[in-house]
């Protein structure tokens, strides 16, 4: 197997003084979904943090390509290739969609160009982006801070990729919105996938997070309990019942 | 009626000079959180650098822009050696800047003395303007205001029209994703502070030019913007546009209606404000 996109190595993440993540390892490789499911404050969302570079981890390695993350500030990371769909979006409210757009690209970003260019079938731009995100070109002059939150979603979605990322860090895609908006970020996780791209998701939504990945981990108080194929998931009961609050059978 | 309206021009030239040092006041803190009690200080210095460098060239523009660029450096130092390591402690940030403050306060009086010193300007500058109605009015506050114009047009067209405006403006939102999107706000922040401190050494300059240098002028100086600043709303551009409007309207009515209530004039109608919006006209909710 050639070398995973993503390596994280038994890593140890503080958030404040509490110590979250305890020893957290996991590989992902190039144009796979990997999800991290979990119950509210057991780590999902430190893991994001500590591959962005937001939260760093105090032991362990992180690894992406062949690149140690340690010490790399969070705009070496996106440069590198890795950019985050944040939980909350956190689209910047006062720009309006286009330049929400078009931040990654400027140039006090210096996203590398060609860097991805060995994978014709990924590369975006603002008129690609536009074409995947239809409701994003009518609302193009319109402040972020006035999008409906799908629309907000979308637009969060659209600016990671503006920077041409290979993987991307989704902290709770489908969270606040309608079903059938959840079954169109299902799709877009879908067709970024056959694009090439790397997703590391977090997600509260078993549904969606067993429809995409093709790797499931569950935390709990900041380990792995369970690691797998998203079937294998389906008929652990136990770890259903007891790290995400599902009986069982509702899954069958 | 002649004196009501000689008062609006002197209150619209000196909003003009409290913008240019509440523009970067107000900038700095939106976007870095830096409260920089030392700007009255880069004030003074750039007033008095670009005094020294008009005596010796004889160009006031010269002045100008030397005393701005003077200041550049001087605000970077103390940015990156001194305030950063604040962190995001206001009371640290105040403290340790009024601390710098006095310093450089001291150091001015140490080169240029104690007395009051007047910037030259040119001779196009110093006559006067006959307006029609026979009022007459110094050549030099008009020109100040088509300066404060001039660098406030400029700075909103940066801010509001430029990619590294939309820059700035995502930082004041969200500093954290503006890095996490693969900007690095490190050399942003040095961009910002910049441009801070060049605006206030400048401000120093022209103002120095009518309201002349002296220890002590820099708080006078910085109490009125940060007047403009609550005002306006801090981290706001427009905000210091309206707010420097209010206040050196307010000041110069102030001092001719109710020349012994010229303080209470301008604060009362701040905390009144303040009552209703805590933020400032153009803040927004954290």
């Amino acid at each position: 197997m050639s070398v995973p996109l993503l390596r994280v190595a038994d890593i140890h993440t503080y958030y404040g003084d509490s110590y979250v993540l305890q020893g957290v390892s996991l590989t992902l490789q190039k144009g796979q979904i990997a999800a991290i499911l979990g119950r509210n404050g057991m780590g999902k969302t430190t893991l994001i943090r500590s591959v962005a570079g937001l939260t760093p981890p105090r032991a362990g390695e992180i690894t992406y390509r062949d690149m140690s993350l340690r010490g790399k500030q969070p705009y070496a990371i996106a440069q590198a290739g890795i950019s985050i769909v944040p939980q909350g979006r956190r689209i910047f409210r006062s720009l309006s969609v286009r330049e929400n757009l078009l931040l990654p690209t400027s140039v006090l970003a210096r996203s590398s160009k060609g860097r991805n260019g060995d994978e014709p079938g990924q590369r975006w731009d603002f008129d690609e982006v536009l074409k995947e995100f239809p409701q994003l070109a009518e609302r193009i002059n319109h402040l972020g801070g006035s999008l409906s939150g799908g629309e907000q979603q979308m637009l969060a979605i659209g600016r990671a990729l503006m920077a041409n990322p290979e993987l991307i860090l989704m902290d709770e895609p489908s969270e606040g919105l309608s079903p059938r908006l959840v079954l169109q970020v299902q799709a877009i996780m879908r067709r970024l996938r056959a694009r090439g791209h790397a997703i590391l998701l977090v997600e509260q939504n078993l549904e969606l997070a067993l429809s995409v990945a093709d790797e499931v981990y569950v935390i709990s108080a900041g380990q792995f309990v369970f690691q797998g194929a998203p079937a294998g998931l389906a008929n652990a009961a136990q770890v259903l019942d007891q790290h995400l609050g599902v009986s069982g059978a509702k899954m069958v | 009626m002649h004196s009501g309206i000689l008062q609006a021009i002197n209150g619209v030239s000196f909003a003009a000079l409290l913008f240019l040092l509440a523009s970067g006041f107000t900038l700095s803190f939106g976007l870095m959180r830096v409260v920089n009690m030392a700007h009255g200080a880069y004030y003074l210095f750039g007033g008095y650098i670009g005094l020294t460098i008009t005596r010796h060239t004889g160009s006031f523009a010269l002045g100008v822009l030397g005393g701005g660029l003077a200041v550049i450096p001087l605000g970077y130092l103390i940015d990156r050696f001194l305030i950063r390591r604040t962190g995001e402690n206001h009371l640290a940030q105040v403290l340790l800047t009024v601390g710098i403050a006095f310093v450089l306060g001291d150091v001015a009086l140490k080169i240029w003395g104690g007395d009051s010193l007047k910037v030259p300007t040119p001779i196009e500058l110093r006559g006067a303007i006959e307006l029609p109605g026979g009022i007459i009015y110094p050549t030099y506050r008009f020109a100040l205001i088509a300066f404060g114009v001039f660098v406030g047009l400029s700075l909103w067209l940066l801010y509001r029209k430029t990619q590294i405006g939309a820059v700035v403006r995502a930082g004041v939102d969200d500093r954290e994703i503006v890095s996490a999107i693969g900007i690095n706000i490190d050399r942003l922040f040095v961009l910002v502070s910049a441009l801070a401190s060049f605006l206030a050494g400048m401000a120093g300059v022209v103002g120095g030019a009518f309201l002349t240098l002296y220890p002590g002028a820099e708080w006078e100086i910085l109490v009125y913007a940060l007047v403009v600043v609550i005002f306006g709303g801090l981290g706001s551009l427009e905000g210091a546009m309206i707010g420097a409007l209010i206040v050196g309207l307010l000041d110069a009515y102030g001092r001719w209606l109710l020349p012994e209530f010229s303080y209470f004039v301008l604060f009362g109608p701040m905390a009144i404000l303040l009552l209703f919006r805590p933020r400032g006209i153009f803040g927004r909710e954290g």
